[in-house]
């Protein structure tokens, strides 16, 4: 675990611009909406015959993955070329107890290769944060999830998914399912989701999945899924990560999806337009039963094609923050 | 400080009597109208309505498109392009309030073909300020305007709209 400081003391440069995107957790309602609606300028660029943009053009994006990723790699490095920039995947293992020194070498390396930005997914938390306090100035360094703290631009796609769906937030109850204990994508939805002015936040998860002190986040806390979905506009599921359980926290699968898995009987205690989501891969059987996950409220696709719209916004609003920031900086501003 | 308030009435009368003799020529059957975010659009809006143009309006965002990304970052405002059928094999009306350098008319272009390739692409601006930097002239424009170095034009709309001539400093 690496140490922090206020994130946005190194995420946002002098003119409040995103320069880094390392969590959502202390940014403006403004800058959440801003990356929403750049976003959704990136979404109606599938309806172009060329699905990309020169933003990017003549930028090197590394994208530095120390942890196993399908989803979120390939969806990043997409992104990356839609912008028009030039893409480095780098998958690497480390140890844990190399991983400090290796990563600062790392970072040298790639930098004496003119990156301009990295795409960062560790399985220490922090560790984005701290490898753009490490980075010189013009780099950008976007966190596709580190350890248990953040996973922002999941955090994102999925707030796009939602706004797409029920347009204004303030009316919504949410209720985030499943292991809270060990995902970084809850904090990240919950943060985004506060800011952004959702009336109820519900978590709901058998207590050994759930951290403490969660209250102080600003949610209701569910032990029981019969009431915790009551009403509900928005179930967004959670991925069990059982390779991050290093002691028997579930007493079964089978327990957990009898208990806290989506099924279409559970599901009836919504609204009646309530929309499903999960940040996958999804576990059938395990978190949600086909249907549900297969059925007319679920969105689970439509979180995977939002995901490159919303993380071409972020890497093209880091490089601007970046590039304006220089600019200033050359202009003796 | 606004040093001069142009009517813009009688231009846009002009540029519709124009664009209808030069479609005519130029037989651009079934021509579709695309306006330039923000007052490109106003413009277009006039002329689409004058003109009885039968496919809906496109509006064009430039933003992901400037030449100037590195020096001046990302326009917070941008808004997703909406074309309202395939640009393939299409005569488009390119329509933007003023005509400067031609860097946003090339960008422009530049989206257009992502979308497909044209047939033909006709310019319509509002005011030309003959300043270009790159070799790009309208087809069809309202009017030329020689404007000081510390002058500066600005379109605001859409209802009324109006052309201010104000001081840079004060913009």
């Amino acid at each position: 675990m690496f140490a922090q400081q206020d994130p946005n003391l190194i995420q946002l440069n002098s003119a409040g611009q995103l320069k880094h995107f390392l969590t959502t957790e202390g940014l403006s309602r403004e800058l959440l909406t801003e990356i929403l609606d750049t976003a959704d300028s990136f979404v109606d660029m599938s309806a172009q015959q060329v699905k990309k943009v020169p933003l990017l053009r003549g930028k090197t994006v590394v994208n530095l993955f120390f942890e196993a990723s399908t989803r979120t790699a390939s969806t990043f490095e997409l992104a990356a070329k839609r912008l028009s920039a030039d893409v480095l995947n780098l998958n690497i293992k480390t140890s844990s107890t190399s991983k400090g020194e290796t990563l600062k070498d790392t970072l040298m390396t790639m930098e004496a290769m003119h990156s301009d930005m990295f795409v960062v997914r560790h399985s220490d938390s922090g560790a984005a944060h701290y490898i753009a306090s490490q980075v010189t100035p013009h780099v950008a360094v976007i966190n596709a999830g580190d350890g248990r703290h953040a996973h922002p631009t999941q955090a994102m796609l999925d707030m796009l998914t939602i706004r797409q769906h029920k347009g204004d937030f303030e009316p919504l109850k949410v209720a985030i399912v499943g292991d809270i204990l060990h995902s970084r994508v809850a904090r990240s939805q919950i943060h985004a989701l506060r800011t952004l002015g959702a009336a109820e936040i519900r978590v709901i998860a058998p207590t050994t999945l759930l951290p403490r002190h969660i209250e102080s986040l600003g949610v209701k806390v569910y032990t029981d899924m019969n009431q915790g979905l009551k009403d509900v506009d928005v179930v967004m599921m959670l991925r069990l990560q059982k390779e991050r359980m290093q002691s028997a926290l579930l007493p079964s699968e089978s327990e957990f999806y009898r208990l806290y898995g989506l099924t279409e009987e559970k599901l009836k205690l919504t609204h009646p337009d309530s929309i499903v989501m999960h940040p996958g891969p999804i576990n059938r059987g395990v978190e949600i039963e086909t249907s549900v996950a297969d059925g007319p409220k679920s969105l689970i696709l439509k979180q995977v094609t939002n995901g490159i719209a919303v993380r071409m916004a972020v890497m093209s609003m880091s490089m601007s923050g970046q590039m304006t920031e220089h600019q200033a900086q050359q202009g003796g501003v | 400080m606004v040093s001069g308030v142009i009517k813009v009435d009688n231009l846009l009368n002009k540029m519709t009597a124009d664009l209808a003799t030069l479609i005519k020529a130029r037989e651009l059957e079934n021509p579709m109208m695309i306006g330039i975010r923000t007052g490109g659009v106003w413009v277009a809006e006039h002329l689409h309505q004058q003109l009885e143009i039968q496919n809906p309006l496109g509006t064009l965002d430039i933003s992901f498109y400037r030449d100037d990304f590195s020096q001046a970052g990302l326009n917070p405002k941008v808004q997703p392009s909406v074309l309202p059928s395939a640009t393939e094999n299409r005569h488009i009306i390119l329509v933007d309030d003023v005509i400067m350098s031609g860097r946003t008319i090339r960008a422009a272009m530049n989206e257009l073909f992502d979308y497909g390739r044209p047939a033909s692409i006709t310019l319509v601006t509002l005011l030309d300020l003959n300043r270009r930097q790159l070799p790009i002239q309208a087809d069809v424009v309202g009017d030329i305007l020689q404007l000081a170095d510390d002058e500066q034009v600005k379109l605001t709309g859409p209802e009324p709209l109006a052309l201010e001539i104000r001081k840079k400093s004060n913009l």
